[in-house]
């Protein structure tokens, strides 16, 4: 699966340019309100038509100069931040409505448990709550048997556990189903937790695009996920749950323990390390609170308009990021290529930075 | 409510008439107030100031303008007596047009205002599962406009029953043929002695007009709760 994008667009004193391509997997597009995600993901399902584009998914122009493909035979899935059920319609009415148009749904049983909406069908759109309304959304767009999956900040309208609710769904759908997936959001954590690729999106221009754990790491991606966003994203095996509630867990350079992981023993989870959380040591450090210290060394050294830095690690091959003051910079003498000691804190990684993520 | 033969054919042809207009009425009311309300074309203004027209002209004056156009010697009453050996002026066909120009802005009204409130993101939500446009419209748009269109239908109904001034311009008060419930009305009052027969024929014109009230707002609540499947 290939899709390319090539977009330029004006409207209301706004100028979007951009260019990027998504493989298979998650492409995470991100970036503050009014970046432009919505007018990419509407030019994309050709619910917008941009005043100039070439958009291709696999062999099948959608937009050129010669094209415009409207948007019923694009054959996309559309997840909307607001459900967007047919209000007139049942869960199940509404989850067959793409098949009435040709779509060869696979599997309706299959996705409708795993989505665990079974027990909606008879129900009108009225009376579901806001997560039962995404998931059955989420499921009729499965249903349409599409090409490519956008997701469109769905879980932005949810409170935060609605949130969690869904995040499993979209963490087996990611590797149940194998449709590509769009997913727009401009929160850090969700697209940490399912990206595999990731977009950076500023006032209608892509800043940086690559694989997930790269962007996640690059110090230059700080300013656009904001200084206490920012952070690396670990790949790590759960070896041991402890009676006091830490866990054990494998990375790269070492183990770490921390508290309130829920996967199982030998599970692949994804950690996230906020930048702003991870301390820098040139020497091992003794009598200290904090258990998780893992040896690194400097890759690059970022410093940034305002007083802090960026410190980017090698940390036995995963990169990691750390955000520490420029003073601290010069007087610990940090430049790239030396090794040292990175702290983490157990608490410091949030319980819903943990996944269990499939890569 | 016991009426004469006479009064009998009144308020049959009214029925006819209010059936015909309203139901001939209604597909074109439904589409135009969709390009109203959905598409911007060059003349639009003039289309919504066309549709409206009727309802501010006085009525005499309406049923005179169709008369022009479509009486024996009118251009639209040559071409489609010619085309289709149909003839509108006096008769009760004729009663029909004027029904339906007469009624047309209260239908057109309220359909738009149906489709107004639906929100295009739901119809942009079904292009997305492959419905063409005019599936969109049949599956998603239609069903959701039901109570707009039953509340036009109504009016406009109500509306054909009621008319008096066009009908009597355009196609005069033929006892029979295109005497109808207000014209009857109005001849049985200018004769002495008529209005106990113009009384009887005043309760049908209230018993019909809020029957057809009560009718569609028991339908449109049945309707509303469908769609809101509450």
């Amino acid at each position: 699966m290939s899709l390319k994008v090539a977009i330029t667009h004006r409207f209301d004193g706004f100028d979007l340019d951009v260019g990027f391509e998504a493989g298979p997997g998650v492409t995470a597009l991100f970036g503050r309100s009014g970046a432009g995600k919505t007018t990419i993901v509407n030019a994309i399902a050709g619910l917008l038509r941009p005043d100039a584009a070439q958009i291709t998914l696999n062999d099948t122009v959608f937009n050129s100069a010669q094209t415009f493909l409207p948007a019923h035979r694009r054959r996309i899935g559309y997840v909307f931040q607001d459900a967007r059920l047919f209000p007139h319609l049942t869960v199940a009415e509404n989850l067959d409505y793409a098949g009435r148009f040709g779509a060869r749904a696979k599997g309706r049983t299959h996705i409708v448990d795993l989505l665990g909406i079974g027990d909606l069908l008879v129900r009108r759109p009225a009376t579901l709550s806001g997560g039962e309304k995404q998931r059955v959304a989420l499921g009729r767009a499965l249903l349409s048997d599409p090409a490519l999956l956008l997701m469109d900040e769905p879980l932005a309208a949810l409170d935060g556990p609605r949130k969690s609710d869904i995040l499993p769904y979209l963490d087996r759908l990611k590797s149940d189903t194998g449709v590509p997936i769009l997913y727009v959001s401009h929160a850090v954590d969700e697209v940490a937790r399912l990206a595999d690729h990731m977009v950076l999106l500023s006032d209608g221009r892509v800043t940086r695009s690559g694989p997930l754990f790269d962007v996640m790491a690059d110090p230059a991606a700080v300013p656009l996920l904001g200084v206490r966003e920012a952070g690396a994203v670990l790949q790590a095996r759960v070896t041991d749950h402890g009676p006091d509630g830490l866990s054990t867990l494998q990375v790269a350079a070492g183990t770490l323990n921390l508290l309130g992981v829920q996967a199982p023993i030998g599970a692949q989870v994804r950690l996230r390390v906020l930048a702003q959380d991870v301390l820098l040591s040139l020497e091992m450090p003794q009598g200290l609170s904090a258990q998780n210290i893992l040896p690194a060394t400097i890759t690059s050294i970022r410093t940034g308009d305002g007083p802090g830095a960026a410190i980017a690690l090698d940390a036995g091959g995963e990169a990691l990021l750390a955000r520490v003051t420029g003073r601290a910079v010069a007087s610990m003498g940090l430049e790239q290529g030396q090794s040292l000691f990175a702290i983490i804190k157990a608490t410091s990684v949030a319980q819903d930075a943990i996944s269990g993520g499939s890569t | 409510m016991s009426l004469d033969p006479a009064g009998w054919d009144a308020l049959r042809l009214s029925l006819l008439v209010g059936v015909v207009a309203t139901l001939l009425a209604l597909p074109l009311a439904i589409w135009v107030a969709w390009l109203l309300a959905r598409r911007d074309f060059w003349g639009k203004s003039i289309l919504n100031a066309a549709v409206h027209l009727p309802l501010v002209l006085p009525p005499v004056v309406t049923g005179y303008l169709l008369l022009i156009a479509f009486g024996r010697t009118g251009p639209a009453g040559i071409f489609l007596e010619q085309t289709f050996g149909l003839v509108l002026a006096f008769r009760w066909t004729g009663a029909v047009l004027a029904a339906i120009v007469m009624g047309f802005p209260l239908m057109v009204r309220a359909i738009r205002l149906a489709i107004e409130a639906v929100d295009p993101k739901i119809e942009a939500a079904a292009r997305t599962l492959g419905a063409p446009p005019v599936a969109v419209f049949a599956t998603i748009t239609l069903p959701l406009i039901l109570p707009g269109i039953l509340a036009g239908g109504v009016m406009g109904f109500a509306k054909a029953i009621g008319e008096f001034g066009a009908t009597i311009t355009f196609v005069a008060n033929i006892p029979g043929q295109t005497q109808t419930l207000p014209s009857a009305i109005y001849a049985l009052l200018q004769v002495p002695g008529g209005e106990n027969a113009a009384i009887a024929l005043v309760l049908w014109a209230c018993v019909l007009a809020l029957g057809a009230v009560v009718l569609s707002e028991w339908l449109a609540r049945r309707v509303a709760k469908r769609i809101a499947g509450t």
